[in-house]
């Protein structure tokens, strides 16, 4: 055992690495699921934005467009499921199951030609004094910038959620969408904003695996991460911070426990593998002992006439 | 609900019947059950190449379906019986975790033959085939012993199986022939196909000293992190890697399914198909030996080339005595060689090796 072997900077530096697709994806799921609407297509929206993302980055040599496009591409594929439960009026869990299976299909067809290839390199924030300042540096201040737009639209999505009229009704509509509705607010036209923002950010988790964290397109790489991001928006009982905490703790520990794999620590190798999911659950489910619940019309369906 | 139920009855009717004219066509159907997903560039790539393979010999005889990203476990069990349905003649269940799923559905199914993979467990219509990957280890291990500068190795363990055990012990037995101050920091990431996760656990091995990455999962991930990291080198695992040549990958370990898939499927469609356990490595050329890269140097490259060689010739083992267990009791005495036995139910480490192997 040589626990020196574990350099703490670059361990907490990976483990943000490491929490960032999760986050995106669980925090645009947060906000669908706000507005009452269950999208269980969370892993095929990623698989799409992880192979668009690679793509357009591959061929402008630009990872920001990559990312621009990611989010394009989840966006895309999330308003399918618009169609189909907002218009449609199709079963939410159906059409979120049927988009997960398209999505790989589509991704794996789409991303044939990129098998192998380099993407460009995303590069990291470089601000002089501050990124060279010893363990801070690293830790907060020399990540690439798409982790930064991650905590930050945390922040956003939070604020916008508590003190903003746009958070308030679309709580309302995930609440009640029949008052939302006799009070005149669109519950369609926002449900459908919610879900192509549960998309974007979804593509821009998957472009995340793949354009930094691996970096390469491989065939289902994503390898079940939108499940985790499902699952976490509801052990975060629906709120932005938990989510953020849920996905760092996720993160965390699933890079800790490599280390201390790696380290030689006598804790049986079984109990560290399974330790990201038990403790995450675990801090989530204590946390949510208060009066915590799911929106009221989540995974309900709408239609005016009703 | 009700016209509901009578429409999903009459599609089943539909699919049965569809099901049963396929049965009867003297066209010979083959499955194939993955575990990754056919693009993963490693393991199941090659199995899916060999498919091709079959396609490509046999022509309008026979006809292929695969089912990709089965997971190991229960639901495998699904896959293969709904497979077994459609009037499948020979099925490949291609990974390990597949065993008691495939024994299982054979019971029910004793016409259709079953070919698992790096399994040990046979029935009259189940055969199991495996390559001698631990020969292939043995080459890597001398490469990597000898390329390491920190004397760290990595090594990402998919499960810890016999398979992925004799790998480790072939590849370190010769790393520390070469090099005796190399040590070898594991990893198991209990996944084969997980992208992300195996690029973690290489960066994590990275950033604790290791320069040389080993890898027993399936994608091309540990590759990407290696050449990320710079200064790294790394094998192909299970298929050539070729297109990260030109960065860290120096060799690989390349499973040649194609000529025993081919074998066997002829085997089925004349008759003369049998139980049988087969157990290839490169001589049979089952395993091969991916181009060495010039950033090997050339004696390494070729005493890595003549071991090869004689591995091929059956002159050398890699596991000859005198070798230890872990806890230094002794294992193989002077000149002796392993048996086939021991290397199947492989679940120890030998001598050198830290740590201990999860149960």
């Amino acid at each position: 055992m040589d626990l020196s072997a574990i350099n703490p900077v670059l361990l907490i530096a990976s483990l943000m690495v490491a929490a960032t697709p999760l986050l995106l994806a669980a925090i645009g799921e947060l906000v669908a699921e706000r507005s009452g609407v269950l999208n269980l297509g969370v892993e095929g929206m990623m698989i799409t934005g992880a192979v668009t993302g690679f793509a357009i980055a591959v061929e402008t040599g630009s990872p920001l467009l990559g990312f621009v496009g990611a989010a394009a591409g989840g966006a895309a594929l999330s308003f399918l499921f618009v169609i189909l439960t907002q218009f449609a009026l199709a079963n939410q869990v159906a059409s979120g199951l049927a988009l997960t299976l398209f999505g790989l299909g589509l991704s794996a067809l789409a991303g044939q030609r990129y098998v192998g290839i380099k993407p460009p390199p995303t590069p990291d924030l470089d601000i002089p004094i501050l990124s060279d300042l010893p363990v801070v540096g690293p830790i907060l201040f020399g990540h690439d910038p798409v982790l930064y737009f991650g905590i930050f639209l945390v922040a956003g999505v939070w604020a916008l959620l508590k003190f903003t009229r746009a958070g308030l009704i679309l709580r309302a509509v995930g609440e009640n969408h029949d008052a939302a509705h006799a009070l005149g607010y669109k519950v369609v036209r926002i449900r459908a904003l919610a879900i192509l923002f549960g998309g974007a950010c979804a593509g821009l988790g998957g472009a995340y695996i793949s354009l930094v964290r691996v970096p390469q397109w491989t065939e289902g790489m994503t390898a079940g991460v939108g499940w985790i991001a499902l699952a976490l928006v509801v052990f975060a009982s629906w709120k932005p911070w938990r989510v953020l905490l849920g996905a760092y703790l996720f993160g965390g520990i699933t890079v800790l426990q490599l280390n201390l794999q790696a380290a030689g620590v006598a804790i049986p190798v079984e109990y560290l593998a399974m330790s990201p999911y038990l403790i995450t659950i675990l801090v989530l489910v204590i946390l949510s002992a208060d009066k915590s619940r799911a929106p009221a019309s989540l995974g309900r369906i709408f239609h005016a006439s009703q | 609900m009700k016209r509901r139920t009578l429409l999903a009855g009459a599609a089943m009717a539909l699919g049965l019947a569809a099901g049963a004219a396929v049965a009867q066509d003297d066209k010979t159907k083959v499955g194939f059950i993955y575990v990754g997903p056919v693009g993963d560039g490693g393991w199941t790539y090659e199995h899916d190449k060999a498919r091709q393979a079959v396609e490509a010999e046999y022509g309008d005889k026979v006809e292929t379906v695969y089912q990709e990203s089965v997971p190991e476990g229960a639901d495998a069990e699904r896959a293969i019986t709904q497979m077994a349905l459609q009037g499948a003649d020979l099925i490949f269940t291609t990974s390990f975790g597949f065993m008691d799923p495939t024994i299982n559905v054979a019971k029910k199914f004793p016409d259709v033959k079953f070919e698992h993979a790096t399994g040990y467990k046979t029935a009259d219509n189940v055969s199991v085939y495996s390559a001698r990957f631990y020969e292939g280890r043995a080459i890597q291990g001398h490469i990597a012993g000898n390329m390491t500068e920190s004397n760290i190795i990595g090594y990402i363990g998919s499960y810890p199986i016999p398979e992925v055990i004799r790998g480790i012990n072939s590849a370190f037995i010769h790393a520390r022939k070469v090099n005796p101050d190399v040590q070898f920091k594991i990893v198991w990431a209990y996944t084969w196909f997980d992208p992300a996760k195996e690029a973690d656990a290489a960066r994590t091995l990275i950033e604790q000293g290791a320069d040389v990455i080993l890898q027993h999962t399936d994608s091309t991930a540990p590759l990407a992190a290696a050449e990320a990291a710079g200064d790294v080198i790394g094998f192909g695992q299970a298929s050539d890697m070729a297109e990260y040549k030109d960065g860290p990958r120096v060799s690989s370990i390349i499973d040649d399914w194609a000529p025993y898939y081919i074998e066997r499927v002829g085997a089925v469609m004349d008759g003369t198909w049998e139980t049988s356990n087969r157990w290839d490595g490169i001589g049979a050329g089952m395993v091969g030996i991916g181009e060495i890269t010039d950033r090997v140097p050339e004696d390494v490259k070729a005493e890595a080339l003549a071991m090869k060689e004689a591995i091929a010739a059956g002159e050398y083992h890699p596991f000859t005595g005198p070798l230890n267990k872990q806890d230094g009791s002794q294992w193989l005495a002077e000149g002796e060689v392993a048996s086939d036995e021991t290397l199947l139910g492989m679940n120890f480490y030998v001598e050198g090796i830290e740590g201990d192997i999860p149960e």
